[in-house]
């Protein structure tokens, strides 16, 4: 209490200095920034958390784009380039890797990049996320040769090292300097140097307002255009400021008065109130969007029956959920495909099942399957909108379909911890949910949305041996049609045993002012080469 | 000063069971910071992790008996997810906040004390009934709406104001502050220059029907001698306590006003920790509210003796 009262005497105090101090410069117009050119954005959310190994929170991810680079990167066309790494090679048996540094790469405080930095940061990343996890499982040892060259001895084969270490969505492979990436994977670090086009000070942060990145003048791009997180990332504006709005209406209003640049995820039904002004562009920039997920619980009934699961989703139908939560046709389509639509995985393999969409048909499945009343419990996170319409469709759905639907209103935050729960619903337990997937984060069988581990599984906990151990062999498929026969595989299996319900595909647009230039096409939204 | 004193004492154990039951009502509730700060694709066994390394594992009573620690070192402690001391965020805050709401009252002081005492002059005439019109529309109106119309016409389409955002008097220039602080004051202060105005009319209205007053008139004093010195001064103790409790409660206020005019106050504070299920941030600011309301009573009981010489503590 002393410490706030003692900062903000202090504040008054300063503060009615200059105000007696400065004379008339009290009254004039002063605005952070001068000449300098900034750019003010809208972030999808506010940002939190600053560790983006720590959490796989989309909005600390992006902050870890501005900040930090990556040894690799995913182009537009999903090909995975050398980012940080300037050559590699790999042996004929693919046991044995090595990479070298660019030269000129520098971490924002003057010190050069070295092999060992990237090490350990290979390290951390490695104990938390999945792709990650996967390839330390088979990895015999990471060294660090020089100072720009480090090694993988691999101990078993692994199809997937480039894709792991060029992944372009949460937890993406950022690079840190060894003495922050010395942090315990389950603990946030404290320093925030990295090594990317724009630097980040702690002091200047705000939570739940704002926050500023500056570029940094020593961050050496590649000589490559832009490509998705490929290519040269040219910082073209001094700052990058973002200032989290939590009215969406308020940050509509301040895009159309030019208070700010871009607004990064505006609501869809406001769209066309922004189309309408001659000085805003608003487009969809993501080219893969989102994927609605209706979740089951496998491990409680009724969901604990695969016969029921199917009836479930032989009740709904896309267009309903993406009409309710979505709208206009323009920014969403119907995808029948467990990963995204246009993606080299996607296929129609036994996408029939999901296609029924009639209660007639689903009234009799669930009658042969034994249905006998136990109540379906919805959780609906009022605070989405989408997820709140979505849960409204199924327990609709599901009603006509002869279920007994008790919908449970929520805030985010309470659904998210009560997901994780296993109990009976009498002890908290639930039945279905429903959440959104980036397109980039399920475009193959690595995504632990399509585990068929109960144990090590993502939340509703299928149990599937088939498709788990096409998940394995995938991680050392070596060609792209090897690859996909296993999507396939897990595909069949997702769909024949009801593992999720898809809701649809379906895209947020940004919008910006027209002296904005540059967007980068991309899953995630990259602030550089952008100018005004 | 005795008295002083032993109020000041006695917010000691009143903050102590503040402590005690935002603590508990926290833990209560549904949610857990640590599957959000874990993000949507992670395992229950990466947020059971960071359960324990947050020390969100530990009993309750262990939780709790190391937060008093804290406190008693005068450590409001951390937030989960920013990692900051929650007085680094209170001080980031409380600027914005606190001039917001200085110049809601000022606003709300200059305006509804003379309207309501002219209502109360007037009282049955045009004026009283425009007055309570008003007042009962002033009471109507949620804030939100109103911070809306009002962005839509003086930002929207006038351009005169900004849509939103906060700039410091110290760092930006008053002008620049006055631009900014002008519409979310106006926002808020509405509902206040309602009651307030509705309480002075129905004081004065009482006092003006005393017989000192009576006297006032008898002896030739001007009508507004009359106001100024004798009816407002005897109609001031329950016009400053509502004032008071319209202080207190526009900690409510100011959630909504931030948000709507995305300013970077407390108020805004809370409702992302709530969101987001930051306890430690949670129980710090409320902490740290129970200590200005109760300091804000104090000045309004210690405010009594400077109205009503007859009010001796």
């Amino acid at each position: 209490m002393f410490n706030i009262l003692t900062n903000v005497r202090g504040q008054i105090v300063g503060g009615l200095t200059a105000l007696l101090m400065g004379g008339m410069s009290v009254f004039s117009f002063a605005q952070a920034g001068g000449h300098e050119s900034v750019l003010r954005v809208i972030p999808h959310a506010d940002l939190k958390n600053l560790d983006p190994i720590w959490t796989t929170a989309y909005i600390s991810r992006n902050h870890g784009y501005l900040i930090y680079d990556t040894l690799f990167a995913m182009d537009s066309d999903f090909n995975v380039q050398p980012q940080m790494v300037d050559t590699y090679t790999k042996s004929d048996d693919g046991m044995n890797w090595s990479f070298t540094l660019r030269d000129g790469l520098m971490w924002h405080n003057g010190d050069a990049v070295t092999a060992a930095d990237c090490v350990a940061s290979l390290a951390r990343w490695g104990k938390r996320d999945g792709m990650g996890q996967a390839l330390m499982t088979a990895m015999g040892s990471m060294t660090a040769v020089d100072d720009k060259t480090f090694t993988f001895e691999l101990a078993k084969p692994f199809g997937l090292v480039l894709e792991s270490i060029g992944k372009i969505s949460s937890n993406v492979p950022f690079m840190m300097p060894a003495s922050v990436a010395a942090t315990d994977a389950f603990e946030q670090i404290t320093d925030f140097t990295g090594s990317g086009p724009f630097m980040f000070s702690k002091d200047d942060w705000v939570p739940g307002s704002t926050v500023e990145y500056t570029k940094f003048d020593g961050y050496n791009p590649r000589s490559e255009p832009a490509s998705a997180a490929a290519g040269g990332k040219l910082a073209l504006v001094d700052k990058v400021i973002w200032t989290y709005f939590p009215d969406q209406m308020t940050a509509m209003n301040a895009l159309q008065t030019g208070e700010v640049d871009f607004f990064e995820s505006p609501a869809n039904d406001l769209a066309p109130l922004m189309s309408a002004n001659p000085d805003i562009t608003v487009e969809v920039n993501d080219p893969l969007g989102n994927i609605g997920f209706l979740r089951f619980n496998h491990v409680l009934p009724p969901f604990d029956n695969v016969e029921i699961r199917r009836a479930a989703l032989m009740a709904v139908k896309q267009e309903d959920y993406l009409a309710a939560a979505v709208g206009d046709q323009a920014y969403w389509s119907t995808c029948y495909s467990v990963f995204p639509c246009g993606t080299p995985m996607a296929s129609d393999i036994a996408n029939d099942i999901i296609q029924v969409a009639d209660t007639d048909k689903a009234k009799a499945a669930l009658t042969a399957a034994g249905y006998d009343g136990t109540p379906v419990i919805i959780m609906q996170p009022t605070d989405i909108p989408v997820l709140s319409n979505f849960s409204l469709v199924t327990a609709q759905k599901l009603r006509e379909a002869g279920f007994t639907v008790e919908v449970q209103a929520m805030d985010w935050s309470t659904l998210t911890s009560r997901r994780a729960k296993r109990d009976p619903v009498s002890e908290g337990g639930w039945n279905i949910f429903h959440t959104w997937w980036i397109g980039a984060d399920i475009m193959n069988p690595t995504s632990i949305a399509f585990s068929g581990n109960p144990d090590a599984g993502w939340f509703g906990w299928p149990t599937d041996p088939v498709s788990e151990a096409a998940r394995t062999k995938f991680f050392v498929a070596g060609s792209l049609a090897e690859q996909q026969e296993l999507s396939s595989i897990v595909q069949n299996q997702a769909w024949t045993n009801a593992f999720s319900g898809h809701l649809g595909q379906f895209f947020s647009p940004v919008a910006y002012r027209n002296n904005v230039k540059g967007l980068i096409k991309s899953p995630v939204q990259f602030f550089w080469n952008i100018s005004k | 000063m005795f008295y002083v004193i032993k109020r000041i004492l006695a917010t000691i154990p009143v903050m102590v069971v503040v402590a005690l039951f935002v603590f508990c009502i926290i833990r209560l509730g549904p949610g857990d910071p640590a599957s959000v700060i874990a993000g949507d694709y992670a395992t229950a066994e990466d947020i059971q992790e960071i359960r324990i390394k947050l020390g969100l594992a530990d009993p309750i009573p262990v939780q709790m008996g190391k937060w008093f620690v804290q406190l008693a070192s005068g450590d409001l402690g951390k937030s989960y997810h920013s990692n900051m001391q929650v007085t680094k965020l209170i001080s980031q805050r409380l600027e914005p906040t606190l001039l917001l709401a200085v110049t809601t009252i000022l606003l709300t002081v200059f305006v509804a004390i003379p309207l309501g005492t002219l209502a109360a002059y007037k009282a049955g005439s045009w004026v009283d009934k425009f007055v309570m019109i008003f007042s009962v529309a002033g009471f109507s109106i949620p804030v939100f709406v109103l911070g809306y119309i009002l962005v839509y016409i003086f930002a929207m389409e006038l351009r005169w104001l900004p849509v939103q955002g906060y700039r410091s008097p110290f760092d930006d220039g008053f002008l620049l502050f006055l631009k900014h602080i002008t519409m979310p004051a106006v926002t808020l202060s509405v509902i206040y220059i309602a009651l307030i105005s509705r309480m002075t009319r129905a004081s004065v209205v009482e006092v003006l029907n005393e017989d000192y007053v009576r006297t006032a008139r008898a002896k030739g004093q001007s009508e507004f001698k009359i106001l100024l010195r004798h009816a407002l001064p005897n109609a001031a103790v329950p016009i400053v306590t509502v004032l008071g409790i319209s202080i207190a409660l526009m900690i409510g206020g100011v959630v909504v006003t931030e948000s709507v005019y995305n300013i970077p106050g407390l108020g805004r504070l809370v409702l992302d920790a709530v969101l987001s299920r930051d306890y430690g941030v949670i129980q710090g600011l409320i902490l740290f509210f129970s200590f200005i309301y109760i300091f804000i009573n104090l000045l309004i009981d210690l405010s009594y003796t400077l109205i009503d010489p007859r009010i001796r503590y």
